[in-house]
């Protein structure tokens, strides 16, 4: 049964008025493009290109390395100036390979596009696979991975995130108002590896142009329907978004597959549709570049690869010294403590504010209010399970379902003595898992 | 842009609620019944109030002074205990009562525990509990210049009829906050208006009390009708017990589930307490003693998670 919502959740100042009327523009990128070889969940990608060499755009630059990984592509033409690691969003140096742009972005010739109907199954998912396409909401999950489930017959939906969750992203929307048939089209190819799933775009009703614009568009496709969700963070999280259009539940070992579902981000099936009917592999993304400290919110469609000083630039810049830079959204984006790290595969956003609530906020004693169980949308207990992180004591955490936390954040959103109840329970949680990983 | 920026784990917004809005916002719904009390029983309430949240908000300043922690009277809690404490004391006390109450709701009750969020017991019933048995004549004697005699529950107990819409509005005798029933609703509206408590204690407290009440009063042969039961309900402090000290955050559970139990268990022992009890009362012992089974009702109500038959709950 579907409730079109789920319990918990939290309703932060959307701020996606900055930009959700902006058309998307590209940026050319200017400088050098950075491409880390692990933009995703596995084994990073082997570099296949060496010092000195020259790429086109559109040219393979690193191979995946085993099932769980990625290729990744060059986005301009220019010449190999380094393969050394480069800092990325997350605050790690990961190795990269860096091209010096020579500003012609000449491209490849790509081969002509086979009919969807004349491709197998296996054909399908490995132009998927080739084409470098991850998980672009964030999770950077490899795609082909998501779309090789052990039963194929038993998948009964196909589920394309549209929630937009996420305070201040319009990246998605845009994508959806502008170029829905893209969307549509990417949602089909996924359609025919599963012959037994009905296609279901899932929208935020705080969206209702963008629902109504689809459903105009599907209104002729038996197999897809549109359904409109109740406005509420996280409602884009893989788990809540089954639950509420299925009625399905599972917990964190388990995969959406073993539901019958598949789900993917917007972006992440227009990449698709691109792979499949125009044979292009993944080279660029939306990202909203957004916030009240940026002249001028919009966006954009960023060729991967681009430092995002350019996109700071392409923006007009800033009009107030911004006080926290974010990549991604708000509640789960990462803090970035310098401009000079490139766009990935995974990156939404890049959300400049003036004001960081958390460090002008100091936590203060547990008053055990209980606004984190009531928006602990894992319907765990956050304080609890906080509590059982600072004080290293695993075996109670895990007892207690702290693997069972999607780190969305809530619980730390709503904490009125501002607590970082999030961060205790996502490092306990890193170390568990490490733990585990280590005893396999 | 100079320098690096400052970086944190996500999330990286915050909701606009702290603990002393939410504090102070307490304080805020208690002031309809400490007006009322103030009125009914006239400047002396105004004093020992006064007194009280004084004694309390110093209490908790200087042992932080003097233990060189951080001060953390800005928070509101001590006020809200203070003027608590001061509502459950009759109008009749001297001057020193709120001051040993409210040494001991703090220092003993909060302070040695570690503070905000560690005691175990409500710091202002476990202070009033404290002097009821130390000093019960005192703290038993309701005679003052509006009212002499008994509180309307004494008199109930002992067989007599009570005006149940003078306990209603709250002219009777009793503690300087527990008689206004309507006083008591009006600050409860408020709290509930802000999400700051919600019915879930509360509303099983109360429930369970007048289904529990009238099953023993029938059991020991007393005639429960209308007026027995709204004059239950209206007297001896259940409404300012369910809807402030029930719901006191730091020592009701903290689980969904757990709430019912305690809502219900609360409501089971105040009715024991007064119909099989010695006193007419037993809102305070019956809150402190559901206090210390919290962690018990805690253990055994934990939900469960997502994915696991917990996301419909």
């Amino acid at each position: 049964m579907a409730k079109f919502t789920f319990m918990g959740g939290v309703h932060p100042y959307d701020g996606k008025d900055l930009s959700k009327d902006k058309p998307m523009k590209a940026v050319l990128p200017k400088g050098d493009l950075v491409y880390p070889l692990s933009q995703h969940i596995g084994a990073p990608a082997k570099a296949i290109v060496a010092k000195g060499d020259h790429v086109l755009a559109g040219q393979k630059i690193a191979e995946a390395q085993g099932f769980v990984s990625a290729p990744v592509y060059a986005t301009v033409s220019g010449t190999v100036k380094a393969i050394e690691p480069r800092r990325v969003v997350t605050g790690d140096n990961v190795m990269s390979i860096v091209i010096e742009n020579d500003q012609l972005y000449q491209e490849v010739e790509y081969p002509p596009a086979v009919p969807l109907k004349k491709m197998s199954r296996e054909e399908i998912v490995n132009k998927i696979k080739e084409a470098g396409i991850v998980g672009m909401g964030g999770a950077g999950f490899p795609t082909h991975v998501k779309l090789s489930p052990k039963e194929p017959d038993k998948i009964t939906y196909v589920i394309a995130n549209c929630a937009e969750c996420e305070p201040y992203l319009t990246s998605d929307y845009r994508r959806m108002m502008e170029e829905p048939e893209k969307l549509i089209g990417g949602l089909k190819v996924i359609l025919h590896l599963f012959p037994n799933a009905k296609g279901v775009l899932a929208v935020e009703d705080n969206k209702k142009d963008c629902i109504e614009l689809l459903k105009k568009l599907t209104k002729d496709e038996p197999k897809i329907s549109v359904v409109s969700l109740k406005t509420k963070y996280p409602q884009g999280s893989e788990r809540h978004l089954i639950y509420a259009v299925t009625g399905r539940a599972f917990n964190a070992s388990m995969l959406p597959a073993d539901v019958g579902c598949i789900v993917d981000n917007v972006d992440t099936i227009v990449a698709i549709n691109r792979a499949v009917n125009e044979g292009k592999p993944l080279m660029n993304r939306i990202v909203t570049v957004t916030g009240d400290a940026v002249v001028n919110p919009q966006n954009f469609i960023v060729r991967i690869g681009t430092n995002y000083h350019e996109l700071i630039e392409e923006a007009g810049g800033f009009k107030q010294e911004p006080a926290k830079i974010i990549s991604g959204g708000p509640m789960m984006g990462f803090g970035i403590f310098d401009l000079d790290v490139p766009t990935t595969k995974t990156a939404s956003a890049l959300l400049c504010l003036t004001k960081d609530d958390v460090s002008e906020q100091e936590p203060s004693a547990c008053i055990n209010c209980g606004r984190c169980v009531e928006a602990c949308p894992g319907r765990v207990v956050p304080k609890l399970l906080a509590e059982y992180a600072e004080h290293y004591d695993f075996e109670n955490f895990e007892k207690h379902d702290g693997l069972e936390c999607c780190e969305c954040g809530c619980c730390s959103y709503v904490c009125p003595a501002k607590r970082p109840l999030t961060q205790a329970i996502k490092s306990a949680r890193k170390m568990v898992l490490a733990e585990k990983k280590k005893k396999k | 842009m100079s320098g690096l920026m400052k970086v944190s784990s996500n999330p990286h917004i915050r909701a606009k609620s702290s603990t002393a809005k939410i504090m102070l916002t307490v304080v805020i719904a208690l002031l309809p019944t400490t007006g009322f009390g103030i009125y009914n029983f006239g400047i002396r309430a105004a004093m020992i109030i006064a007194i009280s949240v004084a004694t309390t908000v110093l209490t908790e300043f200087l042992y932080e002074k003097i233990c060189k922690k951080k001060v953390t009277v800005g928070d509101f809690s001590a006020v809200v205990t203070g003027l608590l404490l001061a509502l459950n004391l009759p109008v009749s006390v001297p001057w020193w009562i709120p001051v040993v109450g409210g040494i001991f709701a703090i220092l003993v009750v909060k302070m040695l525990f570690g503070g905000l969020g560690q005691n175990f017991m409500n710091p202002a019933l476990a202070a009033r509990c404290f002097l009821l048995i130390s000093f019960t004549s005192i703290m038993t004697n309701f005679d003052c210049d509006a009212y002499t005699g008994a509180t309307p529950l004494a008199s109930l107990k002992a067989g007599e009829g009570v005006n149940a819409m003078d306990m209603i509005l709250g002219r009777t005798a009793g503690t300087i906050g527990e008689t206004s029933m309507i006083a008591i609703v009006i600050g409860a509206c408020i709290l509930i208006l802000a999400g700051i408590i919600d019915l879930k204690v509360p509303g099983s407290y109360i429930v369970s009390f007048a289904v529990f009440v009238s099953l023993f009063a029938y059991l020991n042969g007393i005639n429960v009708n209308g007026a027995y039961l709204s004059a239950q309900l209206a007297g001896g402090g259940l409404m300012l017990g369910a809807f402030f000290m029930a719901t006191d955050y730091v020592t009701r559970p903290v689980t969904k589930k757990g709430q019912y139990v305690y809502g219900i268990f609360l409501g089971f022992l105040t009715a024991i307490f007064r119909i099989f009890g010695a006193s007419a009362e037993g809102v305070s012992y019956a809150i402190i003693i559901g206090n210390l089974l919290v962690p018990l009702i805690e253990k055994y109500t934990m939900p469960k998670a997502f994915g696991k038959g917990g996301e419909r709950s």
